[in-house]
């Protein structure tokens, strides 16, 4: 069911970033993939792309509808998950783990400060 | 017969079966390799199919017979206006002297198609309240780009530069489409409570960055907003234009007129409210009307009327009034004073759809003003008349699972929300949906306008009985009583079609768009 | 059913609703209704003044053509089943259309040989100005090249648009009727999103397809090309133009497929395929791709999937890419495809089959040849280009009199004979010129006649010249 880990920050626009080290694994949320439905086509951005915080950077299809996936950090594209071009279902299946979309290298850490926590963010859901 | 295993047209025949039989070769063979490269050549015929004519015959008419048809059956689709389509426009579009006739055939030779055209404008002007009439766009999406484009060449022409245009959030998803291809921004305007423009919003956002607000009304929610004179003056006021969505025609014709709500571009659509066959979606046509002050912009060709002069180019006197020429107008000439070089050019090749033009003014013809209104008027009852049995009914309370999302009465189609019937049957618009398909009725439109929660949106139109209306509504009754019971009958429905549900997920993951020959 | 409502009248729900200011108030100023009969005279007595290819031998092409269709055709058209029936949304009652959709594109493909083909857009001109659309989404550069072998309606629709969307469109002449390759490698820089030609092109010639393709790519990168003086091409790795070519498709017989020669989208006008001439409308435009721009394709596209009982079954599939879902971001506006009239497209070409498309191509080289040849040795007429560059069903010839007067001439002897090339494009070098179509309803005999005709025409005209008459 709705899931927001703890560990992950959010942006208001159903994309989530995991911080390591410099670098931010990035995705879109639980909200966001129920919304769509079953996600039928992710086709990545290439290595070496750089990403602004707020910008759209891709798009996730599913049958019904399309949606662009925010940037909830700016950044290099280190690596894109190429796992999604057989399987986009696991979008849907696992979002935050095997849903991985793109890995960043931050250019400005201090980006953070703008996104917001798993509560924020469940609470701009409406509970 | 539906229910056989689907074989396509090119999974028929054998090598060598043919149809067609080349007439005979009745000049010098020319070999193509002596005339053309062999890189320009074709190396092998293409793989078409390989089948006699009775093959061919027996396979089409089979197929046919998957189809649900709306001389089958009732349609009651929302902003479609699936009303009855007479036969005889059929026979009239095929009369010869209509359908061989050349579309670069020189005016003086093609003056009843002309006139037909010209007169097809006059109708059009008179329906809409705008003078000036274009016929070239091919269907209402493309009546819609006309329309913004035009808007694009009025403000150019005043050395003015604006970017962004309204569309309400109920609007038709084209709307937004057509506004980014045509340059625009897309700035969407709230709705109200009563489902008519929320007029706060529309002060807050009009300003000189408008290029224009596009329309329909009534709008998708079936309801006149009440307030449009004061969004034509708002409009206005900031120098943009007003645009028409004419999807919504049906429910006005001959009671209330676009041009005198203030609209300065309006598109039709001539497979809506005038009876161009859908066709199994397309061919339509969607022309447009416009102000005095757009018409300079119009797309080219247009038609125009003359009349004769008294005396011929060749000097010789005439022997008696002569009658009116009709013309093509490429921009120059005639209407040079008003419209010369300004037009926005061409949106497609020729003048446009003329076979949806004979049926459409054999429709006018046929009804009249009287009629028009009468349609108009009809559609009105019959919309209203199956809301209210949908209300009315109370085995189950239809007016509690499926309540009116908006207003109280409506025009010529009603958005319902099956909201209360997911969170109490447990059963979703989808599923009444495909159910119905059981009953031998086509479903209203489903999830739109994407405003109201699970929405169904029903117009029955004019041509609808009253016994067809009732036997709809207890088809809804029907199935939310099965419901009530056991909603997993409706879950897993249709079952007597052809084909049961689809797997849309498999199409859109791995499409399979052609045979693999 | 006024009780039901809870309203005396119908006049009730109006007034509730519209308010005073905006309500009609009196009859519409339209003629009364007539009952069937009177309409059908009336409709009768308006085509009996048209002088359709039914009455006069006609030799009009430019972009549409007197061929015959079938029977059965007609028949097929007029069923309620095919006629009646809305967009298919709801694929368990909708397998007819969606499968002839399915048949279709499956046709479209094989012609063009190009992998992804839409269930159809309105008609050629709009379908050459969609693909553009598309190439400037694809690589979002706002600078198109186009060929002057362009129908000149497609032009002028690709100008219209392009000024919407924000492109420049860059005209490059022809040479002696064909695409000048030299001028067409110059225009193309690494700027350039996208390259249109048709083929054959609008004077009938046949381009060197696959010359033209490569050219603009090598254009479009920067690679040294003959002559090539444009600024260059783009950033290393950038795409190259997209190769888009305008296709008459009843050439696709004949000629090799555009996905051979270089092309990326091939559009058309379908007309030609089984359609009526209808005075211009309404007939189909097809839009066939490469693989890569499949979601990216405007229209409306049928898949093959599996009911739950596993039964072989097509949807509309790929909607996202239309206008109702992505909205803003659609690939097109279009809401309707020409379903009918690609109906009639591929029943035609399946009655055709495959050795009889290729038969109607070769009979339409041999009596355009014949024609041509019989033609261009009347007196005061001639080739408009040099004979030694191929026609296959159209060709341009050049009187050596007013060509408005001949063609008047020609009328009166019940004799269309081609279209006057000059009020079409325009252009000087086109004085003087005439655009002779060829289909296989116009036999040699039909050919001879206007062979005497033409030849009478144009001599009356040049003798009344020759004596100085006003």
């Amino acid at each position: 069911m709705a899931d927001y880990p703890e560990d992950l920050l959010y942006h208001a626009e159903h994309d989530w970033a995991r911080i390591e080290d410099g670098e931010a694994a990035l995705g879109i949320t639980w909200y966001a993939q129920d919304a769509l439905g079953e996600v039928v086509f992710f086709e990545p951005p290439p290595v070496g792309r750089v990403l602004v915080q707020g910008e759209p950077y891709a798009e996730v299809e599913s049958v019904k509808a399309v949606s662009d996936v925010i940037a909830p950090l700016s950044g290099e594209i280190v690596a894109v998950n190429e796992a999604l071009a057989e399987n986009p279902q696991a979008i849907n299946d696992d979002p935050y783990g095997d849903g991985w979309l793109v890995r960043v290298r931050l250019s400005d850490p201090g980006e953070r400060e703008a996104l917001m926590d798993a509560e924020a963010y469940s609470a701009t859901l409406g509970g | 017969m539906q229910r056989e295993a689907a074989v396509t047209i090119f999974e028929r025949g054998a090598p060598g079966r043919r149809a067609f039989q080349c007439p005979a070769l009745d000049v010098p063979e020319v070999d193509p390799g002596e005339l053309l490269p062999a890189h320009l050549l074709r190396a092998a015929p293409p793989r078409l199919p390989e089948v006699s004519e009775p093959e061919l015959v027996r396979h089409y008419v089979r197929l046919s017979k998957r189809n649900f048809d709306l001389d089958s059956g009732f349609y009651p689709l929302g902003s479609c206006t699936m009303k009855h389509n007479p036969r005889l426009h059929e026979r009239v579009a095929a009369l010869p002297g209509h359908a061989r006739l050349h579309p670069l055939q020189d005016p003086p030779r093609a003056q009843g198609a002309l006139e037909l055209m010209y007169n097809l404008q006059q109708a059009l002007a008179e329906i809409s309240g705008l003078p000036h009439v274009s016929l070239q766009p091919s269907a209402g999406s493309h009546g819609e780009l006309a329309g913004v484009l035009l808007t694009r060449a009025y403000h150019e022409d005043r050395g003015e530069t604006r970017h962004r245009i309204l569309t309400p959030d109920t609007a038709h998803g084209t709307n937004p489409a057509t506004v980014t291809m045509a340059g625009f921004e897309v700035l969407a305007l709230a709705t109200n409570a009563e489902g008519g423009i929320d007029m706060d919003d529309l002060r807050a956002k009009a300003d000189e960055d408008i290029a224009c607000l596009m329309l329909t009304n009534p709008n998708t929610l079936g309801l006149f907003d009440p307030n449009i004179a004061e969004i034509a003056e708002i409009v206005h006021g900031v120098g943009a234009t007003l645009y028409y969505d004419g999807a919504n025609l049906n429910a006005v014709m001959g009671l209330s007129r676009p041009g005198d709500m203030g609209f300065d571009i309006v598109h039709f659509n001539l497979h809506k409210s005038f009876t161009q066959p859908h066709g199994g979606g397309g061919p339509g046509s969607g022309p447009i009307a416009v102000s005095e002050r757009i018409a300079p912009y119009l797309p080219m060709p247009i038609v125009v009327r003359r009349e004769a002069e008294g005396a011929q180019s060749n000097g010789k006197a005439s022997a008696g009034a002569a009658a009116p020429i009709f013309d093509l107008d490429h921009g120059r000439g005639l209407m040079e004073a008003r419209v010369g070089s300004r037009s926005i050019g061409r949106l497609r090749g020729f003048q446009g759809n003329y076979g949806c033009f004979v049926r459409a003014y054999a429709y006018i013809c046929s009804l009249g003003a009287e009629g028009l209104k009468d349609a108009s008027e009809t559609a009105v009852l019959n919309a209203n008349y199956l809301l209210a049995r949908l209300r009315n009914e109370t085995h189950p309370p239809l007016a509690e699972y499926l309540p009116l999302a908006y207003g109280k009465l409506c025009l010529h189609e009603f958005v319902l929300s099956g909201g209360p019937m997911k969170r109490e049957l447990g059963l979703k618009t989808l599923d009444l949906a495909k159910r119905l398909l059981d009953h031998g009725f086509h479903p209203p439109t489903v999830y739109f306008p994407l405003l109201v929660d699970e929405a169904l949106m029903v117009e029955p139109t004019e041509t609808e009985t009253r016994e067809t209306l009732d036997a709809f509504a207890e088809a809804i009754a029907a199935i939310l009583r099965e419901a009530a019971e056991d909603p997993e009958i409706a879950r897993g429905a249709p079952y007597t079609t052809p084909v049961r549900r689809l797997d849309e997920v498999a199409a859109a993951k791995n499409p399979v768009i052609r045979q693999a020959l | 059913m006024l009780d039901a409502i809870g309203v005396g009248s119908v006049q009730e729900i109006f007034d509730s609703q519209i308010p005073a200011p905006v309500r009609l108030g009196r009859a519409l100023d339209l003629p009364a209704g007539l009952p069937e009969q009177d309409v059908y005279e009336h409709l009768r007595e308006l085509a009996r003044r048209n002088v359709s290819a039914e009455d006069e031998l006609c030799f009009l092409g430019a972009g549409m053509y007197d061929h015959y269709v079938p029977a059965l055709v007609d028949m097929l058209l007029e069923r309620s089943e095919f006629l009646t029936p809305y967009t298919p949304y709801q694929p368990e009652i909708s397998q007819g259309g969606l499968q002839v959709m399915y048949e279709y594109q499956t046709a479209i493909s094989e012609l063009t040989g190009l992998a992804v083909s839409n269930a159809s857009v309105y008609e050629g001109p709009s379908a050459v100005a969609s693909a553009g659309y598309m190439a400037k989404l694809h690589n979002g550069r706002s600078r198109f090249v186009a060929s002057a072998g362009l129908h000149p309606h497609s032009l002028a629709t690709l100008r219209t648009y392009a000024h919407g969307f924000g492109a420049e469109v860059v005209e490059v002449p022809l040479r002696d009727g064909l695409t000048d390759i030299d001028a067409w490698s110059g225009a193309i820089d690494g700027d350039t999103g996208a390259v249109f030609f048709a083929q054959p092109n609008f004077y009938g010639l046949v381009e060197d397809a696959p010359a033209l393709s490569a050219a603009a790519k090598a254009a479009g990168l920067g690679e040294g090309a003959p002559g090539s003086g444009g600024s260059g091409g783009g950033p290393a790795g950038q795409a190259p133009p997209v190769v888009i070519a305008q296709v008459d498709p009843i050439t696709l017989g004949l000629l090799a497929p555009p996905g051979e020669c270089g092309v990326d989208v091939a559009v058309g006008e379908g007309q030609s395929l089984g359609n009526r001439l209808d005075y211009g409308g309404p007939s189909f435009g097809f839009f066939a791709a490469r693989e890569e721009f499949l979601r990216r394709m405007p229209g409306r596209i049928a898949g093959e999937t599996r009911d739950v009982d596993g039964r072989r079954g097509f949807v509309l599939t790929l909607q996202t890419r239309e206008q109702h879902i992505r909205r803003a971001k659609a690939t097109s506006n279009i809401c309707t495809s020409q379903a009918l009239n690609a109906l009639a497209g591929v029943v035609y070409l399946s009655w055709l089959g495959r050795r009889g498309f290729a038969e109607l191509g070769r009979l339409l080289l041999a009596r355009t040849h014949y024609a041509r040849n019989a033609l261009v040795a009347l007196e005061g007429v001639e080739a408009l280009h040099p004979l030694s560059r191929p026609a296959v069903r159209e060709f341009a010839l050049r009187l050596d009199a007013d060509v408005a007067a001949v063609r008047e001439r020609c009328a009166a002897q019940g004799v269309n004979p081609g279209a006057d090339l000059h009020a079409l494009t325009g252009r000087e070098e086109d004085r003087g010129g005439l655009l002779v179509a060829i289909t296989e309803r116009r036999t040699r005999a039909h050919i001879d006649r206007l062979a005497d005709v033409l030849g009478a025409a144009v001599a009356a005209e040049r003798q009344g010249q020759a004596v100085g008459a006003s």
